[in-house]
């Protein structure tokens, strides 16, 4: 049976609380900036949100609950996505079908961690119990471990190379030096990127995302509503998640887009061809291969030869990660799953930081999380139209 | 079961029979001595310490444990102002005392455990036989009556109720294995023959009978007949033990007075002690 | 290829000594079962009793039926490296010290995935491997993808090294050399590559030809050590404890026999002074030491082990007082493992059934010969493991013990008397 569609929810407001790669703040206090920056960009007074969705790994031991008191929100309706790179896009599936119902108005979906100096470490050696039992304490390489065997398989199961994975961020990079809050502003060149320090071979620095603190948000609403206060917005024409999909693959090299991706389209009325940009969960290069693929731009396995006919700048034949993407402006925790969603809003409302693609109508995103053991178990995409 | 109680039986009589009371030096007589300070004494006691080596015996055999100490405080948190220890030892361990209920022999016998003894025998005349070197020629030198006697010559005859102590520098071998003098067939360590045992008992009444080894038999004592006749007769008849004795060298043939005060443990067998001697000046 | 270990370099004095870091030893209760098979170096994985599915990384629940009748049921290990990675950046402070690391995905044959360390042994994926559980420094169970043919050994490859006890190029003290067991310990070390071993004895004046015969041994060096002397203890902890990398404890005393064969308790206490607090003296005197050597460059103190007895699992009534002083030493060993645990030193146990000398005499065959323990007791330095039960009675016990502890405390109390 397919889903409902999602008439005229409408996503607004896109906030960024700037990045740093070290913070002396709390969780708490992202998350406040940028529901702060919610209610500045909409112009309405803070008790006019009625509803959240949070995301965020260092607000422990604090979930959702905690920060309504925390920030004064009394809210009916919340939600706590612990979902890590799907929470963006899988708070919007939920905040949306709250507005639809009417079982809240305006629904802030922030996602955004700090960064301690030994945040990181501690997050990873207690990311799941699967990890701590049976990855971390295998070199306790985090996520680098587990990107670096799916690299290693792709690259020799598909014959995509170097090459291929870096010109995908060296294009990131050149995105990301138009947008003032990328932490990276110094150009990538492809010498760089392939003789960059070994990190997990194959990956080396660059294929790995720079953990660092900052926050992104959006609000979820209906058209009127956004009409009524007189906010720019991006419509929301479909959205998907899947959950552990394929287990019996004896090692990831599809996510579970391609579940998902004919009801996508379906839902949307779009497809792959309509869309004019596309923002993808980038931790590591190899995840961005999987998502061309799993969402229909390319065949399984045919992403290296994808890569190679493509360019991959805001100006490029697939304008794709615009503002740079995780890798080039930072892994802010769960932000990183807002990132692309804040910076398509952006794109289909004319309120682009950095270079915009020309004429866009209709942008695709993707979120992908959870390495729980040897795989990422989330996935999801959603796709806007702009008004 | 009848043959045995009649033997016991016996044994004891024959055992009450020998038991003499040996005369003890007048009051008088030490008190004039110690006043005059015209005396020596000298430490007859090897140190206890852990590594002092006990009888050997077969090991499914119960065993004489050896002199251990575990410390309770010292100065810590165990105890902050003081330090102490707790010690165990076999009660035949180090330089110590054979009392006559440590032998079958001996064990129906009045008075005699520790707790029980006369207090009148801790302080006795002694007098030293020089077997060092015997000893030295042949481990497993054994002093007999003939020897004894020609020492009677040379000095005189052992009195009642004094100890004989049979001085072998045996108590010079520091080295507790040329001390023990193990081999295969077990102990070579010096000691009476039972006649001289036999002769020390019945003919000179003495109080008792110490060496500078382990145990106041010989080494290879226990095939003797009686094994073992040092203990089986002295203490049969109420007659002591000193033994791990050292600095007999450093006493006259006679004239010095042993102090042999064992602990007071109640049913006692014997007990490490600290044992000197009194020498009058000359 | 086997890896030549050579004798450690002198310490430089002016160096700072390495404190020890562990790798991350955090495990939900459920996963410590892997821990517990590769104690006895054995790789076992979770199995559903209702529908037989094979699981990893271990669940409360069957992953297909959702059961929760799962056991631990051991595994053949045969798969296939599917893909694999060395790290050249760590997060802890262990693995950082000492990159690069192999790890590898590995698919199971039963359909698990496991990631694994890789032996350098290993070639290239895809290919056929054989997973081993091992024991890593912080005494978790870490499984290693081996070659599927030959057998190299853990420590060929220099950083599994670190999940053996070696004993090559190793500074050993053996507490009691007197014992026919103690002898054959010596032997075997030496024979095994140990680099200098000191050989306890006590009672020096009971003398024993086999005890005179280590003395040939080039790498054997005698020390007065008597573990029921609290200040020989001391002592030779003052002279050598800043030396030893493996301490082996074969001190052992067994006297007495049944509660009713022997009056009194003066002979129980002997067996408790040396099986129990022996034990207890050299882990005050030693452990220290050891723990503040346990990251002392290649010439670190690594591992204790500690000879005790089957008879320690259940009381065993012909023997029921030494039973009883293994059981004690057996409990306070776990005491000591908790306590080394945190320097990454190694508590190896071995729980020999009947040994062929004068003390179990009466005792039926099959019995362990001094040798095969010795032989035993290397084998678990040079492996991965924590507790061994050598020869056949102690597999016996142990499997009657792991089955029903209660069945085996009466069928042993039905001896002849
Ligand atoms: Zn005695
Ligand atoms: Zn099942």
């Amino acid at each position: 049976m397919a889903a409902r569609g999602y008439d005229d929810v409408v996503l607004a407001a896109p906030v960024t609380v700037p990045y740093v790669r070290y913070s002396t703040h709390g969780a708490h206090w992202f998350l406040g900036r940028a529901v702060a920056g919610l209610i500045a960009a909409a112009k309405i007074p803070k008790r006019q949100i009625d509803g959240l969705a949070v995301a965020s790994f260092t607000l422990a031991p604090d979930t959702a609950v905690g920060l309504t008191q925390h920030l004064g929100l009394t809210l009916r309706w919340l939600d706590h996505v612990p979902m890590g790179g799907a929470s963006g896009i899988v708070s919007i599936r939920r905040a949306a079908r709250a507005v639809q119902g009417g079982d809240a108005e305006i629904v802030a979906c922030v996602g955004g961690d700090t960064n301690h100096t030994d945040s990181f470490r501690r997050n990873t050696a207690n990311f799941s119990q699967f990890a701590q039992d049976a990855v971390y304490p295998y070199g306790s390489g985090g996520p680098n471990t587990s990107f670096a065997l799916l690299t290693a398989y792709y690259m020799r199961r598909h014959g995509a190379t170097r090459e291929d994975f870096g010109k995908l961020c060296v294009a990131q990079r050149t995105n990301a030096l138009e947008n003032p809050l990328a932490l990276f502003k110094k150009p990538l060149t492809l010498a760089d990127y392939l003789n960059a320090r070994l990190v997990a071979d194959p990956l080396r620095l660059f294929d790995c995302v720079m953990p660092c603190a900052g926050a992104e948000g959006f609000l979820v609403m209906r058209r009127g509503t956004a009409e009524k206060l007189g906010l720019p917005f991006a419509r929301l024409l479909g959205a998907v998640e899947r959950h552990n999909a394929f287990p019996a693959d004896p090692i990831q090299d599809r996510g579970g887009w391609a579940l998902d991706r004919d009801a996508l389209y379906a839902q949307a009325g779009v497809g792959p061809d309509d869309i004019d940009f596309l923002e993808t969960y980038d931790d590591y290069p190899v995840i961005n291969v999987l998502q061309f693929e799993g969402l229909g731009f390319c065949p399984e396995g045919g992403g290296a030869e994808f890569i190679r006919a493509n360019s991959f700048e805001v100006a490029g034949s697939f304008p794709f990660n615009t503002s740079g993407g995780q890798l080039s402006v930072g892994q802010a925790g769960a932000a990183g799953g807002h990132l692309g969603i804040v910076e398509a809003i952006r794109q289909l409302s004319g309120q682009t930081l950095g270079a915009r693609v020309p004429d866009a109508r209709h942008g695709l995103i993707s979120g992908f999380g959870m390495i729980n053991y040897d795989r990422g178990i989330c996935s999801g995409a959603a796709l806007l139209a702009a008004a | 079961m009848k043959t045995t109680k009649t033997k016991l039986t016996r044994r004891k009589s024959a055992a009450k029979a020998n038991v003499r009371t040996p005369a003890a030096p007048t009051r008088g007589d030490l008190g004039a001595l110690l006043v005059s300070g015209n005396f020596r004494l000298v430490d007859l006691t090897q140190t206890l310490s852990p590594d002092f080596p006990t009888i050997v015996l077969p090991p499914e055999f119960g065993q004489c444990r050896p002199f251990r100490m575990e410390e309770v405080s010292r100065y810590d948190e165990r105890g902050p102002g003081w330090y102490w220890n707790n010690v165990s030892f076999g009660e035949h361990s180090g330089t110590h005392f054979d009392a006559p209920i440590h032998w079958i022999s001996g064990r129906d016998l009045p008075n005699n455990s520790v707790d029980t003894l006369p207090i009148a025998h801790f302080i006795a005349p002694a007098c030293v036989i020089d077997c060092s070197a015997q000893a030295k020629a042949d481990a497993d030198f054994l002093l007999t009556a003939a020897l004894v006697k020609r020492w009677e010559q040379r000095h005189s005859r052992i009195p009642a109720g004094a100890w004989v102590l049979m001085r072998t520098d045996w108590s010079k071998r520091n080295d507790p294995v040329a001390y023990q003098n193990l081999d295969d067939t077990g102990q070579h360590t010096p000691g009476p023959d039972p006649d001289c045992v036999r002769f020390l008992v019945n003919e000179r009444d003495v109080l008792g009978f110490g060496t500078e080894t382990i145990g106041t038999d010989a080494g290879q004592a226990a095939h003797f007949a009686p094994p073992y006749p040092c203990h089986y007769y002295m203490h049969g008849a109420g007659k002591y033990g000193l033994q791990c004795l050292c600095n007999l060298d450093l006493l006259p043939a006679t004239g010095a007075l042993i102090v042999a005060a064992p602990l007071k443990i109640l049913q006692g067998s014997g007990s490490p002690l600290r044992v000197f001697a009194i020498v009058p000046a000359e | 290829m086997a890896q030549v270990v050579k004798r450690p370099k002198r310490k430089n004095p002016v160096e700072r000594t390495r404190l020890p870091t562990l790798p991350p030893a955090t495990r939900s209760r459920v996963a410590l079962g892997l821990t517990a098979a590769a104690a006895r170096g054995r790789f076992e994985l979770q199995v559903c009793r209702d529908c037989g599915a094979v699981q990893y990384p271990p669940r409360e629940v069957c992953r297909i039926c959702l059961s929760q009748r799962l056991f631990w049921r051991r595994q053949d290990g045969m798969g296939e490296l599917i893909s694999d990675t060395t790290l050249h950046a760590a997060q802890e402070l262990f693995f950082r010290e000492r990159l690069p690391w192999r790890i590898g995905d590995v698919r199971l044959d039963s359909g698990v995935n496991v990631i694994a360390y890789v032996h350098h042994n290993v070639g290239a994926p895809p290919c056929r491997i054989r997973i081993e559980a091992a024991l890593d420094r912080s005494g978790q169970a870490a499984l290693v993808a081996m070659p599927e043919r030959g057998r190299p050994a853990l420590s060929d490859d220099p950083k599994l090294r670190e999940m053996t006890c070696n004993p090559r190029a190793r500074k050993i003290l053996v507490t009691d050399g007197k014992s026919a067991v103690g002898q054959a310990v010596a032997r075997a070390l030496a024979a095994a590559g140990a680099d200098l071993i000191w050989i306890g004895m006590a009672e020096p004046w009971k003398k024993s030809a086999g005890f005179d015969a280590l003395r040939e041994l080039p790498q054997a060096k005698v020390v007065p050590l008597d573990v029921t002397d609290s200040r020989s203890v001391r002592e030779l902890a003052g002279e050598i404890g800043g030396k030893v990398d493996i301490l082996v404890n074969t001190s052992d005393c067994h006297r007495a026999f049944s509660l009713a064969a022997r009056r009194g308790v003066e002979t129980a206490q002997l067996e408790m002074d040396v099986n129990y607090f022996g034990l207890l003296r050299l882990a005050q005197e030693f452990a220290p030491t050891l723990k503040a050597r346990a990251a002392d460059g290649d010439a670190n103190a690594i591992a204790w082990v500690n000879v005790l007895s089957v008879f320690a699992l259940s009381n065993y009534p012909p023997h029921g007082t030494y039973s009883a002083s293994k059981a004690a030493a057996w409990s306070l060993s776990q005491n000591l493992r908790a306590d080394l645990r945190p320097a990454g030193v190694r508590v190896i146990n071995l729980f020999p059934g009947p040994v062929d000398d004068e003390w179990d005499q009466l005792e039926m065959p099959p019995k362990l010969s001094p040798a095969a323990l010795a032989a035993a007791l290397v084998q678990s330095l040079q492996g991965s493991v924590e507790d061994v039960y050598p020869g056949d009675v102690a597999q016996d016990w142990l499997a009657r013990n792991l089955e029903s502890p209660k069945t085996l405390e009466r069928e042993l109390g039905e001896f002849d008397r």
